[in-house]
């Protein structure tokens, strides 16, 4: 889940991480009003999930609260990178002596946390990561151990920072690792920490994804919540919470794991078929999620076919097909439909769909070749 | 007989009696699992399905003999699950659970490799050695016995290309879901050397997917295996759309893309093939030539 830069720093702030004191705007006279209280000069920064909103003219700065209020009216109600901005973060400017980055990150190969500090900050790390590796220094976290100091010394001064602002730097690491592991986080970033010109130090741009498995123990999260979706197919997943990727082709897919929808719409692309979209219903569907499923894949006009490919294993097939007859009754099928089901009560399943209009397939590679054929592709 | 199980498997489950556990014990003992204990604290001195049920895993092992487990636990509980059959001695522990915290799998997972028991999971469909014994939710009536070892990193395709397998007539020796989750208990490369050793496998099937870089390292060790591999990769017509955190991209750099796993795994001298169908083919070819 990912979290607004506001919000990240709000977090951060209850750890101990100096940052800026700014205030969030909805509108542009807010805006304005904020940067009268923040002494004038500011910078305006939406609060999207998106990155490089600089480059994307989503942050700016402003002299006086005139110019807040403008350029704030400029960002709010406009898409960037595709998402709407509705809130912007108005922050005092700050006089910038050095730049650096701290990140936290969950490193799936080497199966630990994994920590980096560069005195290359400010810029998009995955660059300096590409072209001057040598440039970020890193360090992995022993699960039984937890960070060690020794750890924090090594990263700063490997990282070649200022002398001045190591000790500051060696808080700053420290206090973003306990947040990270508090707050269930797999990513944690302080980009740009940023050395003022009169010695202070402060985090002026902060980053959190917080791991969605360990929601159920962060309830404070749950208002946090928010689409992050600019396609509505794929907002309306997210409220039905419907793991769907809208593609945009002609053949609606939904399959139960993520393996096998994509291996369906390796094969309906094969066959010369477009897919309009990755759906999968998840292990253990009730019949309401199929026919909750089939729905939204339907509300999609460019669909001209349906392919449901289920192989149960904790998916009972009994179950899907209760789900698609449902989804028969609440909506009107115009397109053909190929079902492919096999596996835990198959049987079942299919006795369930006998006499329906629904298309039946033996193997994924038949029912890709059907339903492609059935929809008027090749 | 196959790696990992065999006909001397004693299998308990924790969370026999909760919904899903109840409907899969009944399909492992359906499929001629010894599956001898259910546990579930607070249940002690039941039976379902005429098996015994324990509070605790030990209570389990020390009344049944039990020697492997499978878990049903929610996601809370799921972590001290696992640290509970390790701490009993259990060989192989499949946890099937979704949805446990990355956190805590990272803790468990790690401590989990410094003992001796094989941790397959979670969120993954278990282990199925065909004809001998099922720990999980895999199908077990589309596979067969035979020759061919099935390591994959999904399910539902994994029955899939199971049952591709056996109706082109070449049988199992286990088939092993390693599961979707950021930190597998057993990763590719951790499994291979198993079938490598294992006299009845003379083939391996390794069924990938985009994302992550299990694919990559499992291709360093295949390069000095002896045993022919077969591999798919799914997800090779996915656009990028969805992408990992920024900065996990930092460290593990290109790796991840469909493209990279092909060419590792036939840099490797893997056979790859294109579609699910294929598979049996290579396989069949690859038995020939060995």
């Amino acid at each position: 889940m990912k979290i607004h830069e506001y919000q990240a720093k709000e977090i951060l702030a209850r750890y101990g991480v100096p940052v800026p004191g700014g205030e969030v705007a909805s509108t542009a006279d807010e805006a304005g009003a904020a940067a009268e209280r923040l002494g004038g000069r500011v910078v305006v920064k939406a609060q999207v999930h998106v990155g490089g909103r600089g480059k994307a003219g989503g942050i700016k700065l402003a002299n006086t609260p005139q110019e807040a209020r403008a350029v704030a009216a400029e960002i709010l109600g406009r898409p960037l990178k595709g998402l709407v901005v509705h809130r912007v973060l108005v922050e005092p400017a700050l006089d910038i002596r050095s730049e650096y980055y701290l990140g936290i990150v969950l490193d799936r190969a080497a199966r630990r946390n994994a920590l980096m500090v560069s005195a290359v900050g400010g810029v998009d790390i995955e660059e300096v990561a590409e072209a001057t590796p040598e440039k970020i220094a890193k360090a992995w976290v022993e699960p039984a151990l937890g960070l060690c100091d020794f750890q924090v010394r090594g990263l700063v001064r490997d990282a070649g920072l200022d002398p001045a602002a190591l000790k500051h730097a060696e808080s700053f690491l420290r206090a973003l690792y306990e947040c990270y592991v508090a707050v269930d986080a797999t990513l944690a970033e302080i980009n740009p920490l940023v050395v003022t010109a009169d010695g202070s130090v402060v985090a002026a741009d902060a980053k959190i994804n917080i791991d969605d498995n360990a929601l159920f123990r962060h309830p404070e999260f749950e208002a946090m919540k928010e689409s992050t979706e600019d396609d509505p197919l794929e907002a309306e997943a997210h409220r039905r919470g419907i793991q769907y990727v809208h593609l945009g082709g002609e053949i609606g897919i939904i399959g139960n794991g993520a393996g096998l929808v994509m291996a369906t719409l390796d094969e309906v692309k094969r066959h010369g078929g477009t897919p309009s979209n990755f759906l999968d219903i998840g292990g253990g569907a009730k019949a309401d999620v199929v026919a909750s499923a089939l729905e939204l894949v339907l509300m999609d006009p460019q669909v001209k076919g349906l392919l449901l490919n289920v192989f149960g294993g904790i998916t009972r097939c009994d179950e899907v097909a209760k789900g698609v007859l449902e989804a028969a009754q609440r909506v009107k099928i115009q397109v053909p439909v190929v079902v492919r089901l096999t596996g835990t009560n198959e049987a079942e399943g299919r006795a369930l769909l006998a006499g329906s209009p629904l298309i039946p397939a033996e193997t994924m590679q038949e029912a890709a070749a059907k339903i492609v054929r059935l929809a008027g592709g090749r | 007989m196959g790696v990992l199980v065999d006909e001397n498997t004693r299998v308990l489950v924790q969370g026999m009696t909760g919904r899903e556990g109840q409907f899969h014990s009944q399909q492992m003992l359906a499929y001629g699992t010894q599956l001898v204990a259910g546990v579930t604290p607070g249940k002690g001195g039941t039976t379902l399905f005429d098996v015994p049920v324990f509070d605790t895993v030990r209570q389990a092992v020390r009344a049944t003999g039990a020697n492997a487990g499978v878990i049903f636990v929610p996601p809370r509980n799921a972590p001290d699950a696992i640290l509970e059959e390790v701490d009993a001695g259990l060989n192989v522990v499949v946890c099937i659970t979704d949805g446990i915290p990355v956190a805590d799998m990272v803790r468990v997972a790690d401590y989990v490799r410094h003992t001796p028991t094989v941790l397959i999971g979670p969120n993954c469909p278990g282990l199925l050695a065909p004809g001998v014994c099922k720990m999980g939710i895999m199908p077990g009536n589309t596979a067969a016995p035979g020759p061919v070892g099935v390591l994959s990193r999904s399910g539902t395709l994994t029955y899939e290309i199971v049952a591709d397998l056996t109706r082109a007539g070449l049988g199992q020796t286990t088939c092993i879901g390693i599961g979707g989750d950021p930190i597998p208990g057993s990763t590719f490369a951790d499994l291979l050397p198993l079938y490598e050793a294992d006299p009845n496998t003379k083939a391996v099937v390794l069924v990938g997917e985009i994302g992550g870089s299990d694919e990559e390292a499992a291709a360093e060790y295949i390069r000095e295996m002896t045993k022919p591999v077969v591999a798919f990769i799914s997800g090779r017509s996915a656009p990028p759309g969805k992408r990992m955190g920024h900065a996990g991209a930092i460290i593990s750099g290109r790796t991840g893309t469909p493209q990279a796993k092909v060419d590792a795994l036939l840099h490797a001298g893997a056979k790859v093939a294109d579609t699910t169908q294929e598979i049996p083919r290579l396989v069949a070819e690859a038995l020939r030539r060995c």
